[in-house]
């Protein structure tokens, strides 16, 4: 395992909706090159959780840091700059273009030509086009999708649009990605493969993953750490074992015999 | 009669300028504008005043027209554009009107209703036809750049635009500044062909007719806007024998309808045409009838 300073804190987190209260002083701390899990039943606050720390809400109370930066309040794309990149629960892809394209424009990280260069397409907007048509080429080869290349996004195969998203935010080569549900509808077989996917992505690129999900075999064999949320409120932190065995989830998911 | 329809071509390429300028805005942007009319009235006004005025040269009147329709237009979409859903939409049909309506009363500089006239003449079809190549070029270019690509992430899906780094707000923006400045510069050149301006000439029904010719030409396809143009742009002169031009938005509205039915994505869809396309097509050709021989 690499450092285990944390790259993301979040820190008495509170999120109301008018009177409903989302979430309830979360405390979580993601250390560097961990996939960390977020598990709860529905309405329990998870996405909200992402939805502020990528900058679509602002917490209610609380703060949130990345690598040592407070982050909450800041807009979401100054946030995915910064390097986190997410995925979501319901997929959003750039439907009517092609898989190529939806990688291509996810690039923007590494150019620097204006708006001007542009226009005229100048060398330097040449050059750097290039580098990125090539980057492009290399991701889809890495990601298994460049057989897909040249489809549409909205007709390929729902395993195949989820890992799509998964390969768009890595294309922004962030440091941090959120998983919204990247299981969700898939049979055993897909979820098997998106697991090796997604442990690839750790340890071929060292990148942090955070990952909610229901899938309680994807999200054991995945994590090195998970949270457990139950309407809004932080219920338990800890290893997979720790949560298999922890009287509170056990309740939560299955209920007890009064 | 030549010179009749050399007329008619150097119209049809003035506003094939303007309706380049809303496929970016429209089609490639995903936003909906009404009044884009105005932002050519205003750029016809400003570069028709101050040559006729002024004497300055009609180069320098053109710039000053481009630049006054996106300041405005920049203006206008600055507050408007961060909202969500149809304020936008609102705010250009109220910029439109309220452009013609100004014109229409400021009598003792623009002439009012009854028009300007003794406008330096300046835009021949030779002009006309550079500036819609140029325009073409850059406007291809600015597709296949980074900014180019996050306008159209941001018709596709705002978060997820927002969620891979786009300022969503700022390319918005940018397209209406590019939207703005080619119908101003649409404008100037229409006065400095007609040398006769009325606001008549940018009502809403020109606003209107912007937008369908790029919808039917296809959203998302610049290849589809120039198409379109060509076709629809040219279709009053055509049609213009007897009483059959009254009837021209009855057609118009009548071709809307078959493609929402028949083509719902427009002519060309978001497919584009080029050169490297072409090309690619004769060479799949000229494969497929080597292959035929060698059996």
């Amino acid at each position: 395992m690499r450092g285990k300073e944390a790259i993301l804190e979040l820190k008495h987190v509170s999120k109301n909706f008018g009177g409903i209260t989302a979430s309830d002083d979360i405390c979580i701390s993601v250390p560097r090159g961990h996939i960390y899990g977020i598990i709860g039943p529905n309405g329990a606050g998870k996405t909200t959780l992402f939805n502020m720390i990528t900058g679509v809400y602002d917490t209610t109370e609380g703060e949130i840091y990345f690598k040592g930066k407070k982050i909450n309040g800041l807009p979401t794309a100054t946030i995915a700059k910064l390097g986190i990149a997410r995925t979501f629960q319901n997929i959003r892809l750039f439907g009517s273009l092609s898989v190529y394209d939806n990688i291509l424009t996810a690039c923007q990280k590494n150019i620097t030509y204006s708006l001007l260069d542009g226009l005229f397409r100048t060398p330097k907007c040449r050059s750097q086009e290039k580098a990125m048509a090539t980057y492009c080429e290399e991701l889809l080869e890495a990601v298994g999708l460049i057989k897909y290349r040249d489809q549409q996004a909205d007709n390929l195969p729902y395993g195949l649009q989820r890992r799509l998203e998964i390969a768009r935010a890595m294309a922004t080569s962030p440091e941090l990605i959120l998983l919204d549900e990247p299981a969700a509808g898939m049979n055993d077989e897909e979820s098997m493969a998106l697991t090796a996917f997604v442990q690839s992505l750790r340890d071929k690129y060292g990148i942090t993953i955070v990952i909610i999900d229901h899938h309680m075999d994807v999200v054991m064999a995945l994590c090195d750490r998970i949270t457990v949320l139950n309407f809004g409120q932080l219920l338990a932190n800890g290893s997979p074992d720790e949560i298999q065995s922890n009287p509170d989830v056990i309740e939560a998911y299955l209920g007890v015999d009064d | 009669m030549l010179e009749y329809w050399l007329g008619v071509a150097t119209l049809t390429g003035i506003y094939m300028i303007a309706v380049l300028g809303m496929s970016i805005l429209t089609g490639f942007t995903g936003l909906f504008s009404v009044g884009h009319a105005g932002f050519m009235a205003i750029g016809a006004y400003t570069s028709a005043l101050l040559t006729k005025t002024y004497g300055i040269p009609i180069v320098f009147g053109i710039i000053f027209a481009m630049a006054a329709a996106l300041l405005v237009g920049l203006l206008i979409g600055y507050p408007t554009l961060k909202l969500k859903g149809d304020y936008f939409v609102i705010a250009t049909l109220g910029i439109g009107q309220a452009t013609k309506l100004i014109i229409e009363n400021l009598t003792d500089i623009t002439g009012g209703a009854r028009g300007l006239t003794g406008i330096p003449e300046g835009s021949s079809f030779l002009t006309v036809l550079i500036i819609v190549l140029v325009v073409i070029w850059i406007l291809s270019n600015f597709l296949r750049s980074k900014q180019g690509r996050n306008c159209v992430a941001v018709r596709e899906d705002e978060l997820a635009a927002a969620s891979i780094g786009t300022k969503v707000a700022s390319y918005k923006l940018l397209a209406m500044g590019i939207s703005c400045a080619l119908c101003g510069l649409s404008g100037a050149l229409l006065a400095h062909y007609m040398q006769y301006l009325s606001p008549s000439m940018f009502s809403i029904v020109k606003s209107d007719e912007l937008v369908m010719t790029v919808i039917l030409g296809g959203t998302g396809s610049l290849t589809g806007s120039v198409i379109a143009s060509l076709v629809l742009i040219p279709l009053p002169e055509v049609l213009r024998f007897g009483a059959i031009q009254e009837w021209r938005m009855v057609f118009y509205g009548l071709l809307v309808v078959l493609v929402i039915i028949f083509k719902p994505s427009g002519l060309m869809g978001n497919k584009e045409i080029s050169i490297a396309g072409i090309r690619q097509i004769f060479k799949n050709i000229g494969l497929k009838l080597k292959h035929e021989k060698a059996k």
